[in-house]
């Protein structure tokens, strides 16, 4: 969090009919992260992203953008401003009557001094990237859900924006394809360095995905802080919401979440103060999964991590516990274990791993090279949990490559 | 004071509905004027218009030659009956072309465009308003009233009076066909005095309520799509009553219409 904030507001109030929907909200946006908005249904996430680009406009309050307020703006600057953002609909918002390759060419068709040539290149790209292949000439009714939200996708990221809004992106999408989602805008982030706000109910996933979490409350802003801050918060109300929405497994990968594994972290954590039962942890990730996106595609580098995180499993023993700890990461927690007997552990992965790849079903991703770096660490009876992950994240070797 | 309240009462209520019929009367105008100024706007959307002028007109060639051919038989057969008893069935052709070109033309094409072409534009454009597509056009910096109604009113003003023209045409032949074919009436007589009583006067007072039909039929039709959203009833429901709200309204509209037009143009 660099500088002053890309937007703000500043006690927006809106009322619909009789509802007061933003009671009063403050809020920050910093350029090049992500922000997410969570909350209750109808706790008016949805209001709130509309202010933003300027839907609606607020019965009282300010939005600023740089600092500038937006009402306050000449009708050109709105323009100009409006270029910059770009929405996705919860309902994704496709114009039924327009084939994909039209929807997606929209933004651009429209604007003024458009290159035929130009844009069809940037909607072939983008309707590439986002694994739309043989759909240009299809209408949207004719496509599934999944399919839908990601030509949404294409026709919001189209323009090259530099604030993407996203409404409820993942909403009705299968546990791959959700996950497809959240690391694509993760990663189309860090490559185009856009800003996001994303409305989202997918806890934990987006706490992987978003630099800074917004919780929504009776139209008021009840949390604001990183996904770390939000996961310790001791407000009540923000407790019951996350834990009352959290699954309590990963929906990619079966394992459990990350609320469950840091409880058991802290249990085993007890045990060797009180009993000096030793156990060890053992943070793995998938080092190039940004490769396999890009190679492939954010399905098969989600599948990819799910048919990992199958060999963990398979791997560990009923009392071991393995959670995501990022996308990317699992940390496994392994009881009654020292250093030595850790290692051997991941040996082990790793054996069956070369056994049958993981690859085997992704003709696009033979020719990849990946790799799995682990790091293990035995617990002390005096280091802090942080102070684990981060020597664990430290200590990280390769202990699996694969190239073909 | 109960005695001002209960006067009060009635007043305070027709005031009401009077400031929202007002204020509504605005809201439409607006929108037409905002909607054909930005037909003006380059670059000009000529490929959307083409689209439109097809949907609009070409589509409805068939039911207006069906219509129109019904409406000249009828009126062929009526006016045979009537003129047979003073002995005057050689005015068949000037009674059916006159009321063909200043009346039936005009109005029943409007009206049948209005059955095929309006509910049609305000069902689509209240079903683009409940799924947020019109939303989706602002967020993408598109003027949705320069892409979705400038076309249409563009299109309607090309397409309304072609269409009349086609239904004053072929409804004459209807004419000829009960009246002449079928009813014995000379059919020289019948196309000549159709030739001599219809003036330039009238082909044009005809054209100008073709133009002022299209202007009230597509700004009530696409304005009830385009406010779909603001009405009590919600989804579906809202669509349907947008829809049928634009048939009735611009029917009675063009009828309304069609009067005060035919006082000045008489």
């Amino acid at each position: 969090m660099t500088g002053s904030p890309l937007i703000q507001l500043q006690d927006v109030v809106k009322t619909l009919g009789v509802n007061r929907v933003l009671d009063g909200i403050n809020l920050s946006i910093h350029r090049g992260e992500i922000t997410a908005i969570i909350g209750k249904s109808g706790s008016g996430k949805s209001v709130l992203l509309k202010h933003i680009i300027g839907l609606l406009e607020p019965d009282g309050g300010a939005i600023l953008f740089e600092g500038r307020t937006t009402s306050a703006m000449s009708a050109p600057e709105k323009r100009a401003l409006k270029q910059k953002f770009s929405y996705v609909f919860q309902d994704t918002a496709l114009f039924d009557f327009l084939t994909v390759l039209e929807n997606v060419a929209l933004p651009l068709v429209e604007r003024r001094g458009a290159v035929p040539a130009e844009i069809h290149r940037r909607v072939r790209e983008k309707l590439n990237q986002l694994d739309l292949y043989d759909v240009d000439y299809k209408y949207p009714s004719q496509l599934s859900g999944g399919m839908k939200k990601r030509v949404a996708l294409a026709r919001a990221l189209v323009t090259d924006p530099e604030i993407v809004l996203f409404d409820e992106p993942t909403t009705g999408l299968d546990p791959i394809r959700k996950n497809a989602v959240h690391s694509m805008i993760s990663d189309y982030q860090r490559r185009f360095g856009f800003t996001g706000v994303v409305v989202s109910h997918e806890i934990p996933d987006i706490f992987f995905i978003a630099q800074r979490v917004a919780m929504i409350d009776a139209g008021r802003i009840r949390f604001e802080g990183t996904p770390d801050d939000i996961q310790r918060a001791s407000d009540r109300e923000v407790r019951n919401f996350i834990e009352g929405l959290e699954s309590p497994r990963d929906d990619l990968t079966g394992i459990v979440s990350q609320s469950i594994g840091q409880q058991h972290l802290r249990q085993e954590m007890s045990r060797l103060q009180r009993h000096q039962i030793p156990f060890s942890i053992v943070l793995m990730s998938m080092d190039n999964l940004e490769d396999i996106d890009r190679i492939a595609g954010h399905m098969a580098s989600q599948t990819v991590f799910k048919l990992f995180a199958d060999h963990v499993i398979q791997n560990s023993y009923l009392t071991d516990t393995c959670f995501r700890y990022a996308i990317n990461k699992i940390l496994v927690v392994l009881p009654d274990t020292d250093e030595a007997q850790a290692r051997s552990f991941c040996l082990k992965i790793s054996r069956t791993m070369r056994h049958s790849a993981l690859f085997d079903s992704f003709d696009t991703v033979r020719e990849v090279c990946y790799s799995v770096s682990a790091g293990v660490v035995q617990v002390q009876p005096d280091s802090g949990l942080e102070d684990l992950i981060a020597a664990a994240e430290s200590g990280q070797t390769i202990f699996y490559e694969c190239r073909k | 004071m109960p005695i001002l309240v209960t006067l009060k009462t009635p007043v305070a209520a027709l005031g009401r509905e009077v400031l929202v019929f007002t204020r509504d009367l605005g809201r439409v105008f607006l929108f037409f004027a905002r909607g054909s100024l930005l037909i003006f706007q380059p670059p000009f959307q000529f490929d959307k218009i083409r689209q439109h002028i097809f949907f609009i007109g070409m589509k409805s060639v068939f039911v207006i030659c069906l219509t129109a051919g019904f409406t000249g038989m009828v009126l062929g057969l009526q006016g045979y009956y009537a003129l047979v008893k003073y002995g005057s069935t050689a005015a068949l052709g000037s009674a059916v072309a006159l009321s063909l070109v200043r009346e039936m033309g005009p109005v029943l094409t409007a009206i049948m465009i209005i059955a095929r072409a309006g509910s049609a534009m305000a069902a689509e454009i209240g079903i683009m308003r409940i799924t947020e597509q019109i939303d989706a056009l602002k967020t993408m910096d598109i003027n949705p009233l320069r892409y979705l109604i400038s076309p249409r009113i563009a299109a309607a003003l090309v397409c309304f009076p072609l269409l009349t023209a086609i239904f004053d045409v072929v409804g004459l032949f209807g004419g000829y066909l009960s009246g002449s074919a079928l009813l014995g009436v000379n059919p020289a007589f019948y196309f000549s005095r159709a030739q001599s009583s219809v003036e330039t006067s009238d082909i044009i007072g005809g054209f100008i309520k073709a133009i002022v039909f299209a202007v009230v039929t597509v700004t009530i039709c696409c304005y009830q799509g385009y406010y779909t959203h603001t009405r009590a009833e919600f989804g579906a429901k809202g669509v349907s009553i947008s829809t049928t709200s634009a048939v009735v309204i611009s029917c009675v509209l063009v009828l309304v219409t069609d009067y005060v037009l035919t006082t000045f143009l008489l």
